[in-house]
């Protein structure tokens, strides 16, 4: 009778067995789609437990609180409404995080990934997290909204130096304290518009760093001109004989500058266009599925770079298929105003645990020189000709250099509908201001919004 | 070392995890280490000594690890449940010193195993009792739809967790009558031995049970576990694999007849299929979704110690965590590394249960011994299996680790029975009583 009982021990393990491949299936094999299931509210509900840290503004202002709510359960406020509301997004338990809340969750919910992090996990999680030093204005900000003045449309302003954003404001915003009725959409990162004239910085860029040009060579400034087989015309048709780039850029000649991007090419043009961050995904502290990439698009999706839909000579002056994002061209101008370095844009400066030890410093990262300081500073001396006596004097201001470009991108010719745009930058920020969809020009509506930005900002 | 010796050895470990454990949830929750940790451990040591003297003094020969497995998974079932709520622990506390009371009483009075064969019919007869009085009206308890317990008054009885019990010691004592007759003069059909129509009357009738249990309990669980426990006997009785290919067939058929045809028995099987349909998710699906979220929660190594999110607010995450869904919340603290490693301990406790019945002298004593284990074993398999979506969930409790004074009472019952079996197997011949065998 022993035999059976023996076989009947056997069974009995691979019964327990079966146990444990099930058990391995749920908490390993399974387990990131378990997680993901819209049924569990389990990875939310806990993160509701957690007292996330503070986001403050560079002048120590609260952006959002956690407060508590009984039951040991924290609920998310945010004191500034819809001023901040792009970039620090929100948490929410129903419609999850966007913004900051979401690229630094991790800080803000105490869960840290460092290994002295780790073991001190094994005691159990952390229900307090790290807090936010941005380094966003509110008075930059606040001027940026003034401007604005509810009109669609992206104003962001970085520092020239270190690349830290000082405004990114979009409208239309939104409360974030109404997660529920919140669009998100964030004109800043994800709006794409055509650059227009703006984008002739990064032409010039190329066109004196590559060598090929000075900002005294000559060109033809006659219009029209049949650049790529068909006729291209300046600005109102205006007509220009031979004229230098300085003189080309203060007046935004098309012609010019249409043969320039072909002179230089598409390679070289395209070379230039990565070192300052177009074609790739902006190397921001924000979440990736916020932002967009800037380039030449087609039928929704990005181009290569050296594409043959691409015209060179059109894409020169920021027309064909090209779409950039404000915060692109705020990184434009700020590579230019810091003698070629392109920063990384960085919203946070530090991330301070509960302890009050800066645990990250984010801030202050090169993302690679695009041009050497010479090319720079003869791109920068021309910019300041456009704000002194060109197409952006609207943005001047007193007592303080301000270097710049306008643009003023045809959406509806026949309607005189255009986006309109102003980049530019002082010794201390960069700034890029676009209003969608509007009458006018660049000059004369986007520039005066710069100018109080820049001005808030404390010139 | 004696028997005994390497038994009281054999219990460090336990003691060791229920301070560590103790001292774990201490931590988690206060911050402070707390003597009053100790003090638990110190207790439930005491107690864990008090035993071993009676065993020691009783029956002195018997299985030495037997004990300190079931004392291991107590200490492990206490802790757990001190950390779902301190009240709920200290009665399971008091659950342990009843048990205890329990199992020195049958030690006491079943010392002959004939007793129990004496009065097999009397034990069928309140086992029978015992399985269905909780279809009784008013007093009938029934728990998620399942009726395995009896409520009178304030007092919770789960009747089911001794009907086991009863019915596995008729069991053993018939087989032991029977078998000789069930493998004789068998008909073959396609092959297959069959015993005698006479014979195979007592295997229908079993059958029929467990097919009116699936409709009277309405738990496909619990009827699995006995009627498997009955195949166990009736492989080990009669040697006939094809015995409990026929019962397995039989049941198979039977189950799917329910699953198909009983409403209540249809939607357990939907929601098992199909635990995230919408239409259920929040309802009826409710405690094997969120089971399964507190497992994937877990994942590797768990979350620690008394780190897992029961209740939000007035949100329940994990429903009935002190006794169906219990294994959820060890997986969801200790990972799947802690439940590999109690189900190790269950693997030890059936592998002793089993090498008891094979050392057993007399047939009834090696039926009982596999009758126990079996029944043990499959209890386990069909609530870890439940919770872990092998089978339909199902409400029985896991031995010695859920909260529950019946489960504990009943399974104390069955550790006294193996250790008598263990005992008489074991004990030395009369001629050379001063060696010990190990």
């Amino acid at each position: 009778m022993n035999k059976p009982v023996g076989r009947l021990f056997v069974l009995v393990v691979v019964l327990f067995a079966v146990l444990v491949g099930f058990t391995s299936r749920w908490t390993v094999f399974d387990a990131q789609a378990l997680r993901e299931n819209p049924a569990n509210h389990r990875i939310l509900l806990q993160e509701e437990r957690i007292k996330r840290g503070v986001i403050r503004a560079a002048d120590g202002s609260a952006l959002a609180v956690s407060r508590p709510i009984g039951q040991g359960r924290y609920a998310r406020r945010y004191p500034t409404s819809d001023l901040f509301a792009h970039p620090v997004g929100f948490f929410s338990i129903d419609r999850g995080r966007v913004g900051l809340e979401d690229s630094y969750n991790d800080a803000l919910s105490g869960r840290e990934t460092t290994a002295i992090g780790a073991i001190s996990r094994l005691l159990g999680p952390q229900d307090e997290g790290d807090d936010l030093k941005t380094t966003l204005s509110p008075a930059g900000q606040k001027a940026a909204y003034a401007g604005l003045n509810g009109r669609a449309g992206a104003v962001v302003a970085l520092d020239v130096h270190s690349g830290a954003v000082r405004v990114m404001a979009a409208t239309p915003s939104f409360d974030p304290n109404d997660p529920k009725n919140a669009s998100t959409f964030n004109r800043a990162t994800q709006g794409r518009y055509p650059p227009g004239s703006t984008f002739k910085t990064v032409t010039a860029a190329a066109a004196l760093d590559s060598g090929r040009y000075t900002p005294n060579s000559t060109l033809d400034g006659h219009s029209p001109q049949t650049i790529s087989g068909a006729p291209l015309s300046n600005f109102g048709g205006e007509q220009f004989g031979q004229v230098d780039l300085t003189t080309a850029l203060t007046n935004s000649i098309n012609t010019v500058w249409a043969q320039v991007g072909v002179h230089v090419g598409k390679a070289t043009m395209a070379d230039y266009m990565r070192k300052f961050g177009f074609y790739a995904d902006p190397p921001m502290d924000y979440p990736g599925r916020q932002m967009l990439p800037s380039g030449e698009y087609r039928n929704g999706r990005l181009l290569p770079p050296t594409s043959q839909f691409i015209d060179v000579g059109r894409m020169a002056i920021g027309q064909d298929k090209l779409l950039v994002t404000p915060l692109q061209m705020a990184t434009v101008a700020q590579t230019i105003g810091n003698g070629g370095v392109r920063m990384e844009p960085r919203i946070v400066e530090r991330v301070i645990d509960p302890d009050g030890r800066t645990v990250a410093h984010p801030l202050g990262k090169v993302a690679t020189r695009v041009m050497s300081s010479k090319a720079a500073g003869e791109l920068t001396q021309m910019m300041y000709r456009v704000v002194n006596e060109g197409t952006g004097t609207a943005a001047a201001l007193s007592g303080v250099k301000v270097a710049g470009k306008t643009g003023t991108a045809e959406v509806d010719p026949a309607a005189g509908i255009n986006d309109l745009w102003f980049i530019g930058f002082t010794p201390k920020d960069a700034v890029a201001v676009v209003i969608e969809r509007a009458h006018g020009t660049g000059g004369p509506v986007a520039g005066p919004v710069a100018k109080q930005v820049l001005q808030a900002l404390g010139g | 070392m004696t028997a005994r010796n390497r038994e009281l050895v054999a219990l460090v470990p336990a003691t060791l995890l229920l301070i560590a454990g103790f001292t774990a949830i201490f931590i988690q929750e206060s911050n402070v280490v707390s003597n009053v940790s100790l003090t638990y451990g110190a207790a439930f040591l005491g107690l864990c000594l008090v035993t071993h003297l009676v065993i020691r003094f009783t029956l002195p020969y018997a299985d030495p690890y037997l004990f300190p497995l079931v004392a291991v998974l107590a200490c492990f079932g206490l802790v757990i449940i001190y950390r779902i709520n301190d009240t709920l622990a200290r009665q399971q506390a008091g659950w342990f010193v009843v048990g205890l009371i329990l199992f020195t009483v049958t030690i006491l009075f079943v010392r002959d195993l004939r007793v129990l064969e004496r009065y097999r019919y009397t034990i069928a007869l309140v086992g029978l009792v015992l399985l269905f009085l909780p279809r009784l009206p008013i007093i009938g308890d029934p728990v998620n739809g399942a009726y395995l317990g009896i409520k009178i008054g304030p007092i919770a009885f789960q009747s089911a967790e001794f009907g086991k019990l009863a019915i596995m010691i008729f069991l053993a004592s018939y087989l032991r009558d029977t078998r000789q007759l069930l493998v004789q003069g068998q008909t073959k059909i396609l092959g297959f031995a069959l015993p005698p129509l006479r014979t195979l009357g007592p295997l229908l009738f079993v059958w029929g049970a467990a097919m009116l249990m699936l409709i009277f309990i309405r738990d496909l669980g619990s009827s699995l576990m006995y009627f498997g426990g009955f195949l166990a006997l009736l492989y080990v009785a009669t040697n006939r694999p094809s015995f409990v290919l026929f019962g397995l067939i039989l049941f198979g058929l039977g189950a799917w007849f329910m699953a198909t045809h009983v409403p209540h028995v249809q939607d357990r099987v939907d929601v098992w299929l199909n635990p995230f349909n919408p239409r259920w998710v929040e309802g009826s699906g409710y405690q094997i979704a969120q089971s399964m979220f507190a497992q994937a929660d877990g994942g590797l190594f768990g979350t620690g110690f008394g780190a897992s999110l029961l209740t939000v607010g007035h949100t329940t995450l994990i429903p009935a965590p002190q006794t169906d869904l219990i294994y959820a919340v060890i997986v969801n603290e200790l990972g799947l590394v802690g439940a590999c490693g109690l189900i190790l301990v269950y693997l030890l406790f059936a592998e002793r249960g089993f090498k008891t019945a094979m050392v057993a002298s007399d047939s009834f004593s090696k039926l009982l011994a596999v009758g126990l284990s079996s029944v043990f074993a499959l209890q386990v398999f069909v609530i870890v299996g439940g919770v872990t979506r092998v089978i339909p969930l199902t409400g029985v409790t896991l031995p010695f680790v859920s909260y529950g004074g019946s489960s504990i009472m009943a399974n104390f019952i069955l550790l006294a029975l193996l250790l008598i079996v263990s005992d008489k197997a074991r004990r030395p011949a009369a001629g050379n009583v001063g060696r010990r065998r190990r």
